[in-house]
């Protein structure tokens, strides 16, 4: 009998639709189309790759951010392009069972599976602010990373401590980069970040085997290569000077830039400005609020949000005044008159002057 | 033998007579419409040149123009060469013309001119501004010059002047024929009150023309440092009498050949000497001047600025030089070109200072437009029409060759004949 | 001696001493700032370029947007409706901003030339202020000003000089100009001249390595009342390179040297008066010339 429940029955998908699927996987994440037909193939062979996901000093976020993607959307992913071999949230299994499911995982696809982290790691009086199934987060990270294929750490604090790493840091939280130093790490920051930004890159794991090309902090530069301030559509308001100074204010409700209210745009590598969130483009500047640079280690939790931060690289539009402005130039047309009516008296002086030789005018003196 | 000043006589609207006032009658237009849509659409000033034809030519150039009555004042009544008297009521008559238009170009050119009247409230004055000494000096030497134009204007006038107004306030009477005379029998001669109005036309342009070149002191920045001198004012009053006197030589030799009249060639070769000093005095000034600011190296630099400097003292040099070699000799062309050649090299100068060496910045540049000269063409026609119209109908040119000392000729009184 | 060489050298005695006048006169004493004194202080190192001061000026000045070129409201430059305007200056890929607006000079070349006082310091504050009803659009304050401020309004028939006067409608209210009111990054600051040249060389104490070793305006041209600090020199931003020396001191001094209580045109006057007198006597009592034959 064919029920609801998708774990347990899962519908059975046409060819058609799996390509349709895959295609439209790859075009969420900015792979060519060609991709998703890969994808597809990947999918229909059977080879998902295997994903573990490890939680630890975290609100669960991340992974809420990933239940609401769309396309993929989070059944199509585990259930077809991905083999998502443990995960502490999405978890049916409970108890010893999950600690079971979890060991053989690792064990079966050493090497291959891409290891997920999610949440800070504390580190204070050896770890034992976070303790799962007897064992510090510590010691399960790094036996986890040790046979891991790739290892993304989802999120800000897993990235640099987030949240968790806050003054005072009471628990010596750290992020995975941190925990696994020596190990790539591909760091995928956002309090939560965007669930294509992850998704992008495990699909492009998954198909291609590779990473996409990170920057000096792990992170892929197809979703961190640009600040805010660098591809914010409020930016014309900035350029002009059209600034909301308070919640309310006319300014605000005109939907001007909230730099003065301290946007941390100008510092902040992230693409929610373009990618948005909810598959309905809202991100927090649309909705009224500044950018907190929730992606950003020396910005999130750290410095206050309404503070306003410098602009390390402004890049002034065309539309600057110049040191020296350019005048408009003398007209062609007047010169040349003014050289014609010159060049006339002057002509007129001369020939006047001929005139006025002593054979032409009797001088008064011969007059008798 | 002799003749008495006597107005031309002739018709007045001839050919040329009314071209010049088509001329003047498109430029009035033009100052019409300036009047009524503001200075950006009629002329091509800016922010970074605020002064640009107008006040350059018709004012300042219009005003030194205009010191032929200043430069044979000097000559005729301080340094007693009452032979040049002749000269001296054209020469008035040429500067009350000039300067009364060059006031027409002031009031053309600010931008706020229905507050002009307070330039006479002594209250207002800012003493520090050399330009509000040069406005007030300037109005009241077109009144001085009016004045001393007016025993010309009303010889044979004395059915409409009253004859008292004229013994007591000008000192002379309309008796004899209407040839005035002093009423003082103690100095049977131009009155005292006469004598002290002309020390006045003297000393208002002594003050005003070296003050129009303090004016460009203040752009200490802006001006070119070739130009940019504490010796300005000087250098602009010596210059002013140059060109005072080329102004003289020029219009008497054009009114000579214009009204078919007998010119004073031999007059007018007697100014070569004075001439000549003025202007070896002025390039003199000027090289000791860049020589003690250490700037004479700048003159053979030949860009731009230098290349103007060598032009200017070229066509100073030359008409000193000419003026020299041939006054035994007088030619009345050759003086007209020395003439012609001051009156260009002072007007450059003076172009130089306001306009040309003048520079604010990168940001501008200015050349005059269609319409500003369209005006300046006007005012000039305008003053060449009031020229030829008053020297038809009243006594300016001619003149008295005296026997005697110039004084009493200069009063109109009896010549042996 | 004849009499003409006589007189002749008299003249040229009287003409040099007039010229020669102003070599002797006393040099004009140069203006400090009034003992109230305020000032705005310019930081380029923390500007951003967000222009929000041009929008703010604008408001507060009632000015009209306009197009230099088909951009809306994007000025190039000083103009009858822009009283400040931020300038871009690009080198070698860093940008930097400088705020274009009337420095409020200590001893301003504008007030000196202006020949009815329509430009005027206020004693007070020191705010360089402008009465258009004294104005009579003569344009001698644009042509003597080193930092081309005052613009004029040639597109209209009964046109203004516009410049900043740094909010004094506000300022005399206790509030601040609009420009510093609402800076972000207090990069503009309005206080006290003393006070903010003490912010100045705090702010360069503190980073000497981010900042050139000088306040523009503490002593350019007499000194000045909108004081600069910046990362980059000062004429790369397109400020004039002054000396100590103040605008007017030159031509107040010459001017004043030669009419100094109309002593020497009075004395001009009287000498020329007595000169003609002496000449007329001559002439009168039949003194003959040398008639020309």
């Amino acid at each position: 009998m064919h029920t609801s429940n998708r774990a347990v029955d899962p519908p059975v998908i046409e060819r058609r639709d799996l390509i349709k699927l895959c295609l439209m996987a790859a075009a969420a994440v900015g792979l060519p189309a060609s991709v998703g037909a890969k994808i597809a193939q990947a999918a229909k062979a059977g080879l998902r790759p295997s994903v573990i996901w490890l939680h630890f000093q975290e609100c669960t976020g991340c992974t809420e951010s990933l239940l609401r993607s769309s396309h993929p959307d989070l059944g199509e992913l585990i259930l077809n392009l991905i083999s998502l071999d443990y995960h502490e949230t999405l978890c049916a299994a409970a108890g010893h069972q999950a600690e079971d499911v979890f060991q053989a995982a690792m064990k079966e696809k050493a090497g291959k599976y891409i290891l997920v982290i999610e949440g800070a790691i504390p580190t204070k009086q050896d770890g034992i602010y976070c303790k799962i199934g007897g064992r510090t987060a510590v010691e399960i990270v790094k036996e986890a990373a040790a046979q891991a294929g790739a290892v993304v750490a989802i999120g800000s604090c897993a990235s640099f401590g987030g949240i968790a790493a806050a003054d005072p840091n009471p628990t010596g939280a750290q992020g995975a980069p941190a925990m696994l130093e020596g190990k790539k790490v591909v760091t995928i920051p956002g309090c939560p970040p965007n669930p294509y930004n992850f998704l992008g890159t495990a699909l492009q794991y998954a198909v291609y085997g590779t990473l996409p090309t990170l920057d000096t902090k792990g992170r892929p530069l197809f979703a961190y290569g640009r600040t805010i301030h660098e591809h914010c559509p409020r930016r014309p308001h900035f350029d002009a000077g059209r600034f909301a100074e308070k919640f309310g204010d006319e300014a605000h409700r005109q939907a001007f830039c909230l730099y003065k209210l301290g946007c941390k745009g100008p510092q902040t590598y992230a693409n929610c400005s373009t990618l948005r969130f909810g598959e309905v483009g809202m991100w927090p500047v649309r909705a009224g609020h500044p950018c907190v640079g929730c992606t950003e280690q020396s910005l999130a939790f750290r410095v206050p949000i309404h503070q306003t931060v410098d602009i390390p690289r402004p890049t002034p539009s065309d539309s600057f005044a110049p040191i020296h402005a350019r005048d408009e130039g003398i007209n062609p047309v007047a010169v040349g008159v003014a050289g014609l009516a010159v060049g006339a008296l002057l002509g007129a002086g001369a020939m006047a002057s001929r005139k006025l030789n002593p054979a032409r005018v009797p001088d008064k003196e011969e007059k008798p | 033998m002799s003749h008495v000043a006597e107005a031309l006589g002739g018709q007045i609207l001839t050919k040329p007579f009314k071209l010049l006032l088509t001329i003047f009658g498109v430029g009035a237009s033009v100052m019409l419409w300036r009047f009524i849509s503001g200075l950006g659409a009629t002329t091509a000033l800016n922010d970074g040149y605020p002064w640009g034809l107008w006040i350059t030519f018709d004012v300042v150039v219009g005003t030194a123009l205009g010191c032929g009555g200043y430069a044979m004042a000097i000559l005729v009544y301080v340094l007693n060469k009452g032979e040049f008297h002749p000269l001296v009521r054209p020469a008035i008559l040429t500067s009350a013309l000039g300067y009364s238009l060059a006031g027409v170009g002031v009031v053309l050119d600010v931008g706020r001119y229905w507050n002009l009247y307070k330039v006479f409230n002594p209250l207002m004055w800012n003493l520090n501004s050399v330009l509000l000494e040069v406005a007030l000096c300037i109005m009241a030497y077109v009144v001085v010059l009016w004045i001393e134009l007016s025993p010309a204007l009303l010889e044979g006038r004395s059915a409409w002047v009253p004859k008292l107004l004229l013994q007591r306030k000008l000192g002379f009477t309309m008796a004899d024929g209407g040839q005035p005379r002093s009423t003082s029998s103690r100095y049977p001669g131009m009155s005292t009150w006469m004598i002290w109005l002309l020390a006045l036309g003297l000393l208002l342009p002594t003050m005003h023309q070296s003050s129009l070149g303090s004016v460009l002191l203040i752009a200490t920045t802006k001006l070119n440092k070739l130009w940019h001198t504490p010796l300005l004012p000087l250098l602009f009053l010596i210059s002013c009498v140059g060109m005072g006197y080329a102004v003289v030589v020029f219009e008497s030799a054009l009114s000579s050949a214009v009204f078919k009249r007998p010119p004073d060639t031999r007059l007018l070769g007697r100014l070569s000497k004075p001439i000549a000093a003025v202007l070896f005095l002025f390039l003199g000034v000027r090289v000791l001047d860049l020589i003690g600011r250490g700037r004479i190296g700048a003159i053979f630099s030949l860009d731009r600025y230098s290349c103007l400097f060598l032009l200017e003292t070229g066509l100073f040099l030359l008409p000193a030089l000419m003026l020299l070699s041939r006054r035994r000799n007088p030619d009345l062309g050759h003086l007209f070109r020395a003439g012609m050649l001051i009156l260009l090299a002072g007007i450059l100068y003076r172009f130089d200072v306001f306009l040309i060496a003048f520079n604010p910045g990168r940001s501008w540049s200015y050349f005059p437009s269609i319409t500003e000269m369209l005006v300046t063409a006007g005012i000039l026609a305008l003053e060449i029409m009031a020229y030829v119209a008053i020297v038809k109908r009243f006594p300016i040119l001619g003149g008295v060759r005296p026997s005697s000392s110039g004084w009493q000729a200069m009063n109109g009184a009896e010549v042996t004949r | 001696m004849s009499m003409n060489r006589r007189s002749a050298l008299k003249k040229l005695a009287v003409l040099g001493t007039a010229a020669a006048a102003p070599a002797h006169a006393v040099a004009r004493t140069r203006r400090s700032a009034p003992a109230q004194a305020v000032a705005l202080l310019y930081d380029a190192t923390r500007c951003i370029g967000c222009q929000t001061c041009m929008v703010a000026c604008r408001e507060a000045n009632k000015l009209r947007y306009e197009s230099w070129t088909n951009l809306y409201d994007a000025p190039k430059d000083l103009s009858a409706n822009t009283k400040t305007v931020i300038k871009l200056h690009r080198r070698n890929g860093t940008v930097n901003y400088i705020k274009s607006q009337c420095m409020h000079c200590i001893d301003p070349a504008c007030t000196s030339v202006c020949m009815l006082g329509a430009l005027y310091k206020r004693a007070d504050s020191g705010v360089v202020a402008y009465d258009p009803d004294k104005c009579v659009g003569c344009r001698y304050c644009q042509v003597a000003c080193p930092f081309n401020v005052p613009k004029f309004e040639w597109a209209s028939a009964t046109p203004k000089i516009v410049k900043c006067e740094l909010c004094r409608h506000l300022t005399d209210q206790g509030g601040n100009p609009a420009c510093a009111q609402v800076c972000p990054r207090k990069a503009i600051v309005f206080g006290k001249r003393e006070e903010l040249l003490a912010e100045a060389k705090g702010r360069m104490a503190a980073n000497p390595a981010g900042y050139v070793s000088k306040i523009y305006g503490e002593v350019d041209g007499g000194g000045t009342q909108v004081l600069f600090i910046s990362a980059v020199s000062f004429e790369e931003l397109g400020l004039p390179l002054l000396g100590e020396e103040a605008i007017p001191e030159l031509s107040e001094t010459i001017q004043h040297g030669v009419y100094q209580g109309f002593i020497a045109p009075a004395a001009l006057y009287g000498l020329l008066g007595l000169v003609m007198l002496r000449n007329r006597r001559r002439g009168a009592s039949g003194e003959k010339e040398e008639v020309p034959s």
